[in-house]
């Protein structure tokens, strides 16, 4: 292919090729014909090959060879040859590339080219990559053609100036004098340059903020005349005159009025004509009207203009437009905390939004809707949450989740509602909930006495009808095991009766222990449920202890250790079993989120028989623990690592005897080593529920 | 403003301005992630999502996304009718304007939306000055190429 093909020879070519290869073999082809080019000084075809150059660069091939090539080009006589230099400048170049330092002198020149076109692509340029230094030189030149006459030079400059603030902001004191006096020009364009220039002046430094708020009722005026002006075919869309510089004069007003009563107050009405005036049926018109909301709600409004604001955001919600509901959402988001009243008014809209199709809607309206739960309203949202949660998208579950656990915890009107919620979320959703769910849970339920006997029967029937959700089933689990023999009774006031046999409890349990579906640490509730209840049943003791002693050789090292342990108990300790058994598990908290599970026991001839398993969360190094007032033997831990995330549990056990007749207290110091640092806790146990002593 | 992607349905990329200085390796990282998150969403969705720190605002034109990544401060709602105004404006240049002119004259496009936006921002408001400057700018340099070629001496 001849190298002086044009551009679109070439991406005619490039185009054709069939596959990958053939098109690497294509562009490596012509990028070594344009290098031989570049080195030759003949100025014959060069636009045209960097243009080439740069349509390779655009499917994503090296074209670092032809920055130089566009500092040439950009040095040139000719305008279409600076014109594509300029362009490759733009996109080859960028401030971090020394040779962007190069352009600097051609871009000065060009500054004070006589054409308006030279002028244009230079100001251009210099908007897009200049880099720090570069602003720093050019900025008298900058400053001074803000004063030129020529509008469509003087709308760039100031464009220009915005970007050399931002890169240098204490230039800034430069432009502050012509920012003010381009704001009485008539031309469209200069003057949304002048209020770009102006809130980014604003921005920067809030000396300029005082000095620009004198400029308000100057902005207001613009933009009176802006709404009230009759059809203007140039800078009409839909109706608004130009909604662009609107927007931009609004958010200019927005940063004056922040904070400062006289400047909002200066703003009021014309905010009021806005927000009433505004033909919202288009997008053009919304977006006024967006961005009027957010000014009121930003700046000293009185309250009528807040309510007018909200009524606004209210009426976005019920849009076709799924933009629009989108936006109002995200605006009442920011607000409901300082306007809850006015949000609450439109709840049932943002509820009815949980069922829309689209996920960004959907996650808008999940986060709004946690934000308005209060005590007034938490059974109607939570029939709706919980309704979301069952049909929603599954990045969305663990969000909903637990905004749902944290409003069942503030405002739950009584114990059992709170303890049905957690539930319908386990079945629901319990793959997505967090760890402490388990246990929070756990704690919950246990002090809740009065519904032991109808959360057991709840947890069971969840239990039979479905063992996949891992949370519920390390519950119900140990619920079982706990308060077997009031499931066992059969009757409970708050639920239909059910008749359950110890064999349905037991087979339960095994299924869970046998599913392939179930984790070890549910596994490991599971038998330890099964031991409890050797005490609670009274016919199926030997059905129990061939199921521990079978899981005694389980390849599960955790399993195996517990069934290896509860054998010994059925062994070594049967009088003791009923005791250690019973009624007790206390929940303590230590303070690195570990948790301490106290299985302990009531008579016994004069020994107690103390039984410590430890399921924590971090790594935990367990050295000993003291116990007081009672003599104790302790045997060696069966481990001395407990693994993170609840993966394992150490079980110590503790023999200890006392003749004293008072109370068991027990004070456990646990000293640990988590991550490195050495740790200490203690915990002190002043009350068991546990049957007299002999 | 901080960049605006033009690309296909099947992830080719036909324009991009940057308006903030980002290495190669940057620059290519938000081309992928941009268009396989936004050729990812069904069609009649929401066209805005929340990416990183940034507000996306995407539109499909036929074969064309037009794909913006916003500041905080910026309306997201006047970014749609930026967008609509762009095409419009390639639309008039070209005359029923579709991929295949973007993809041709892909130096145009860049000129025409250097004369809409400028760091990040609008500079001109008006469709028609608009337009005449481009007339005008491309008259100035047929009249220069022509009296390049064609000298009087």
């Amino acid at each position: 292919m001849s190298p002086s093909v044009c551009l679109q020879e070439m991406i005619r070519v490039i185009r054709g090729a069939r596959t990958q290869g053939e098109e690497r073999g294509v562009i490596q082809r012509e990028c070594a014909a344009i290098r031989a080019q570049f080195r030759q000084a003949d100025s014959g075809g060069r636009s045209h090959n960097l243009a080439k150059l740069l349509y390779v660069h655009m499917l994503g091939y090296p074209a670092h060879f032809g920055q130089m090539e566009c500092v040439r080009l950009i040095a040139s006589s000719k305008y279409s040859e600076k014109r594509i230099g300029y362009l490759g400048a733009m996109m080859l170049l960028d401030e971090k590339q020394d040779a962007s330092l190069l352009i600097t002198n051609s871009i000065k020149n060009d500054l004070s080219h006589s054409s308006q076109h030279v002028q244009s692509l230079a100001l251009c340029t210099l908007a897009c990559m200049g880099s720090a230094e570069m602003c720093r030189d050019l900025a008298p030149e900058i400053e001074r053609l803000l004063k030129a006459s020529n509008s469509y030079i003087k709308k760039k400059a100031a464009l220009c100036a915005v970007h050399i603030v931002r890169k240098i902001p204490e230039l800034g004191e430069m432009f502050t004098p012509s920012a003010h006096s381009l704001l009485s020009e008539k031309n469209h364009g200069v003057l949304h340059g002048a209020v770009i220039l102006i809130t980014e002046l604003c921005e920067r430094n809030p000396d300029n903020l005082k000095q620009f708020r004198k400029s308000v009722p100057e902005l207001v005026q613009i933009m009176k005349n802006l709404v009230t002006s009759g059809y203007s075919p140039e800078h009409n869309v839909a109706g608004i005159s130009d909604p662009f510089l609107q927007v931009r004069i609004l958010r200019l007003l927005r940063i004056l009025g922040r904070n400062n009563d006289a400047a909002s107050d200066a703003m009021n009405d014309l905010l009021a004509q806005v927000a009433t005036n505004t033909d919202s049926s288009k997008t053009a018109g919304s977006a006024v009207l967006y961005e009027t909301v957010l000014t009121i709600m930003d700046i000293r409004s009185e309250s009528g203009l807040r309510v007018l604001a909200v009524n606004i955001l209210g009426r976005f919600l019920l849009n076709n437009d799924r933009n629009i509901r989108y936006i109002s959402m995200t605006s009442l988001q920011k607000i409901v905390q300082t306007d809850h009243t006015a949000v609450q008014r439109h709840r049932g809209t943002i509820v009815d939004c949980l069922k829309d199709q689209d996920a960004s809607v959907k996650r808008r309206a999940l986060e709004l809707s946690l934000a308005l739960v209060s005590a007034a309203n938490i059974r109607s949202m939570m029939k709706e949450l919980l309704l979301f949660l069952s049909t929603c998208p599954p990045e969305l579950r663990s969000h909903a989740a637990s905004g749902i656990f944290n409003a069942a915890e503030r405002y739950a009107p009584s114990q059992r509602w709170h303890i049905d919620t957690i539930l319908h979320v386990l079945v629901t959703a319990g793959g997505d909930v967090r760890d402490e769910t388990v246990p929070n849970l756990i704690q919950l339920i246990t002090a809740a006495s009065e519904l032991h006997c109808y959360t057991v029967h709840k947890l069971y029937r969840a239990l039979i009808s479905d063992i996949v959700q891992q949370s519920l089933v390390q519950v119900a689990c140990w619920c079982i095991g706990e308060y077997g023999d009031l499931l066992l009774k059969g009757e409970c006031e708050e639920i239909t009766p059910m008749q359950v046999t110890e064999d349905d409890v037991l087979d339960a349990l095994e299924t869970v222990l046998q599913s392939h579906m179930s984790t070890p640490t549910s596994r490991g509730f599971a038998l330890t449920a099964i031991m409890k209840l050797s005490t609670r049943i009274t016919n199926n003791v030997d059905r129990i202890r061939s199921v521990v002693s079978i899981y005694g050789s389980c390849i599960d090292v955790e399993l195996q250790q517990r069934a290896v342990e509860y054998n010994a108990l059925f062994k070594k300790y049967d009088h003791m079993r009923y005791f250690t058994m019973s009624y007790c598990t206390v929940i303590l908290e230590f303070g690195c989120r570990s948790r301490l599970s106290l299985v302990l026991g009531g008579r016994g001839l004069k020994a107690e028989h103390v039984s410590i398993i430890f399921d924590c969360k971090d790594n935990v190094y367990l050295y000993w623990f003291l116990l007081q007032s009672v003599q104790l033997q302790m045997k060696a831990p069966s481990g001395d690592l407990i693994p993170a995330q609840g993966c394992g549990t150490v079980t110590q056990t503790v023999l200890l005897s006392y003749t004293n007749k008072a109370n068991l207290k027990m004070r456990v110091r646990l000293s640990y080593s988590s991550q490195g640092t050495a740790c200490q806790d203690m915990v002190q146990i002043d009350s068991f529920p546990s049957p007299a002593w002999s | 403003m901080r960049f605006l992607l033009l690309f296909n349905r099947q992830g080719r990329l036909r324009l991009q301005k940057w308006f903030i200085p980002l290495s190669n390796r940057e620059k290519n990282k938000i081309i992928s992630e941009m268009t396989l998150t936004v050729l990812a969403r069904p069609p009649k969705a929401c066209s805005f999502l929340q990416w990183r720190d940034l507000k996306i605002v995407y539109r499909r034109y036929a074969s064309l996304f037009f794909c913006c990544g916003l500041e905080d401060q910026d309306n997201e709602l006047l970014t749609l009718e930026l967008l609509q105004r762009y095409v419009e404006l390639l639309d008039q240049y070209f005359g029923n304007v579709c991929e295949l002119d973007i993809i041709f004259n892909f130096d145009k496009a860049y000129f025409i939306l250097d004369e809409f936006i400028m760091g990040g921002e609008i500079q001109e408001t008006s469709r028609l000055c608009l337009a005449r400057h481009m007339e005008e700018a491309d008259a100035f340099q047929e009249t220069v190429d022509e009296y390049e070629k064609n000298p009087t001496y």
